[in-house]
């Protein structure tokens, strides 16, 4: 199987974690979109580095899990803070500031 | 057979980096070490000196950057006079925007107690009744100025995308600590998040894209291979190299505010705490348009013609759409913060119509434009959050009243000029030099821009930021008559409908007398010397300097532009 056949499963996956992000109105849901599309990179990162041959993409892509864990600490912080004010983790309802 | 060589690091290269997140470092260990009452003047005097360090350690390092065209430490840190002068202006405008956080004028900061309280709980009452404060904004506010630092000194774009978390994760935090209107707060905090780490998440496939591409994610080999130079197996596909500039632009102009990018910034300015607002309007833009101008101006060696046409053609549809909206829709807003929001999107235009040539007049007008933007809109911001609301209750003078959230609404802000002569004197000319009047920093860094994009061959876009400029002239000049002309409106009539509209507000903040029916309330203004007035004058006195007598600012801002990028 060629290695490139990685590279599209990569984009399909940063496709539907965008496409959720965009059209999902739950904050968690869009937020695992956030998540898929830094872990669709993450195959992307890995697979360049197999057809480099060199090591630097597979090392890159420890960098994006660890801040992939940095984002879920803040953001799930604020996600959870808004839904304990209002009771909804819908991003429909945030909607004081219209802009 | 391994050895291992421990790298060579010039500590002085990476110093102001190194005192801001340490001091970042220091500042937590205080919040666990050092008792409650002396915290807040600990941190305050913590972030001071380190801000103030990182400026001194900028100077210092001035020189020897200039002789050698660039320190490298590694192959990841490396700092030109461009990215130093960056970091010069991001030092020195943080420091002044400690200076507003740390404003208690009237009594209170501007941060919530406890920001993870609900709003409106008991839990949130006792917390406030307790006297708490949230000192941790400080060392946050470190951490992301450190961010910013590296952000701009470095040509490895793993420690771009490293830099970029690391300054917007603290910003995520701050937007949501405000004292009043929490829930506005806490919403700006969530769209910023959401909207802010979906940029990223476009960043870092950008990245993988480019790193495929080159087969290296430093950006001298990434030109090169741009170019044609090396020798890689993907080096032929030129749709990955494409999508991943385009990818990573987007995410740093989600950072600088442009167009399309913009949406989350008039929510998220209005939403946080005017400090943080002014921080983040400031600092963070200067420090993405850094970057922007590194990626873009070491990738632009490497494009062939047509590349660099369609790079041009998309920056130019980018500047022209920031500058509509961020006038177009800037002159319909009722609320102050939003008014700024938008203002600063149309900066943002400007300062893109200086880049499109990739010259260095463009790069040394841009340093100009941000320092002369950073002092008027840290200096707008700070007069912002002097303006506040005053309850008073029942006949009781100044004793019996409580001074309560800022008043953004631009109707209260009729006739303050009455109230507060010099701090409306000096908004008028923050105004006049975003405006571009002459004789302020604004008019100079404008005809800068504007003239470095004419060079380039790109006069109609010069010709369209005059337009947009004369457009938002209409709407400072509307302030500031609004301000000093217009009479105060008649305190009864206008006092028990912002009552009302003060009592809806400041119930999630709790105070208990809001409730009362005999309540008024009025807009006042914080004079007296405070932090915050200290920022207003020394952003006055450096507009007015820098129009008056720009001479010294611009020979540093082309000795640093010298070797872009």
């Amino acid at each position: 199987m060629p290695v490139t056949n990685y590279l599209i499963l990569a984009v399909i996956l940063f496709s539907i974690g965008a496409t959720t992000v965009l059209l999902r109105r739950n904050a968690i849901i869009v937020f695992m979109g956030i998540e898929l599309m830094l872990n669709a990179t993450n195959l992307a990162f890995v697979t360049f580095a197999r057809i480099h041959g060199d090591l630097t993409g597979q090392v890159l892509a420890f960098f994006v899990m660890v801040v992939a864990a940095a984002e879920v600490v803040v953001g799930l912080a604020i996600i959870v803070t808004i839904f304990r004010t209002r009771r909804s983790a819908s991003v429909d309802d945030v909607n004081l500031l219209n802009g | 057979m391994n050895d291992f060589h421990a790298p060579l690091i010039d500590w002085a290269a990476v110093s102001p980096v190194l005192i801001v997140l340490g001091a970042g470092v220091v500042g937590v260990l205080v919040e666990a070490f050092v008792p409650a009452r002396l915290r807040r003047t600990v941190q305050v005097a913590l972030a001071l000196v380190a801000l103030a360090g990182a400026v001194v350690a900028v100077g210092l390092l001035w020189s020897s950057v200039h002789q050698s065209a660039r320190l490298s430490v590694g192959d990841s840190f490396d700092l030109t006079p461009f990215g130093l002068a960056i970091q010069g202006i991001v030092a020195a405008l943080a420091f002044l925007s400690v200076l507003v956080m740390a404003d208690r004028s009237g009594g209170q900061d501007a941060f919530a107690p406890t920001a993870a309280a609900v709003p409106g709980s008991r839990y949130e009452e006792e917390a406030r009744r307790a006297g708490l404060e949230q000192t941790e904004v400080f060392p946050l506010m470190l951490f992301s100025t450190g961010g910013m630092l590296l952000f701009t000194a470095t040509d490895d774009l793993i420690v771009l995308f490293i830099a970029l978390e690391v300054l917007s994760l603290p910003l995520y935090v701050l937007c949501a600590t405000a004292r009043r209107r929490r829930l506005l707060s806490q919403e700006a905090a969530f769209k910023y998040f959401l909207l802010g780490a979906f940029a990223s998440a476009l960043t870092i496939f950008g990245i993988a894209l480019l790193y495929g591409f080159a087969g290296s994610v430093h950006l001298p080999v990434i030109t090169d291979a741009l170019a044609g130079r090396g020798s890689t197996p993907l080096q032929g596909l030129h749709v990955l190299a494409i999508t991943g500039i385009v990818l990573v632009s987007a995410g740093l102009l989600f950072k600088v505010g442009a167009a399309p990018f913009h949406t989350w910034t008039p929510d998220v300015y209005t939403g946080a705490p005017t400090p943080i607002t002014g921080f983040m309007a400031v600092c963070t833009k200067a420090a993405a348009v850094g970057a922007l101008v590194r990626v873009l101006f070491y990738l632009g060696q490497g494009f062939d013609a047509p590349t660099r046409h369609e790079v041009q053609v998309l920056l130019w549809a980018v500047a022209i759409a920031t500058m509509a909206i961020g006038t177009i829709v800037g002159a319909v807003q009722t609320d102050i913060k939003r008014l700024l929001a938008y203002s600063s999107i149309a900066h943002a235009g400007f300062i893109i119509v200086a880049l499109v040539g990739f010259s260095e007049a463009g790069a040394k007008a841009v340093l100009f434009y941000l320092a002369a933007y950073g002092l008027a809109t840290l200096g707008a911001f700070a007069v912002v959050s002097l303006v506040r609301e005053r309850l008073t209750t029942g006949e009781g003078g100044e004793k019996d009243s409580v001074i309560l959230g800022e008043a953004t609404h631009l109707a209260q802000w009729a006739g303050i000029g009455r109230k507060a002569p010099w701090l409306t004197a000096a908004f008028a000319l923050f105004m006049l030099s975003m405006a571009g009047i002459p004789l302020t920093a604004g008019f100079l860094a404008k005809f800068g821009a504007f003239s470095a994009a004419v060079d380039a061959g790109a006069w109609p876009l010069a010709l369209l930021g005059v337009v947009a400029s004369a457009i938002s002239v209409f709407f400072y000049v509307r302030l500031i008559v609004l301000m000093v002309l217009t009479p105060a409106p008649d305190a009864g009539v206008e006092g028990a409908a912002a009552a009302e509209h003060a009592a809806a507000d400041v119930a999630p903040g709790g105070v208990a007398t809001a409730t009362q029916q005999v309540t008024r309330a009025v807009v006042t203004v914080m004079t007296g010397w405070s932090p915050a007035t200290v920022v207003v004058t020394v952003c006055a006195i450096g507009v007015v300097l820098l129009g008056v007598v720009p001479a010294s600012v611009l020979d540093l801002a082309a000795g640093a532009a010298k070797f872009v990028p």
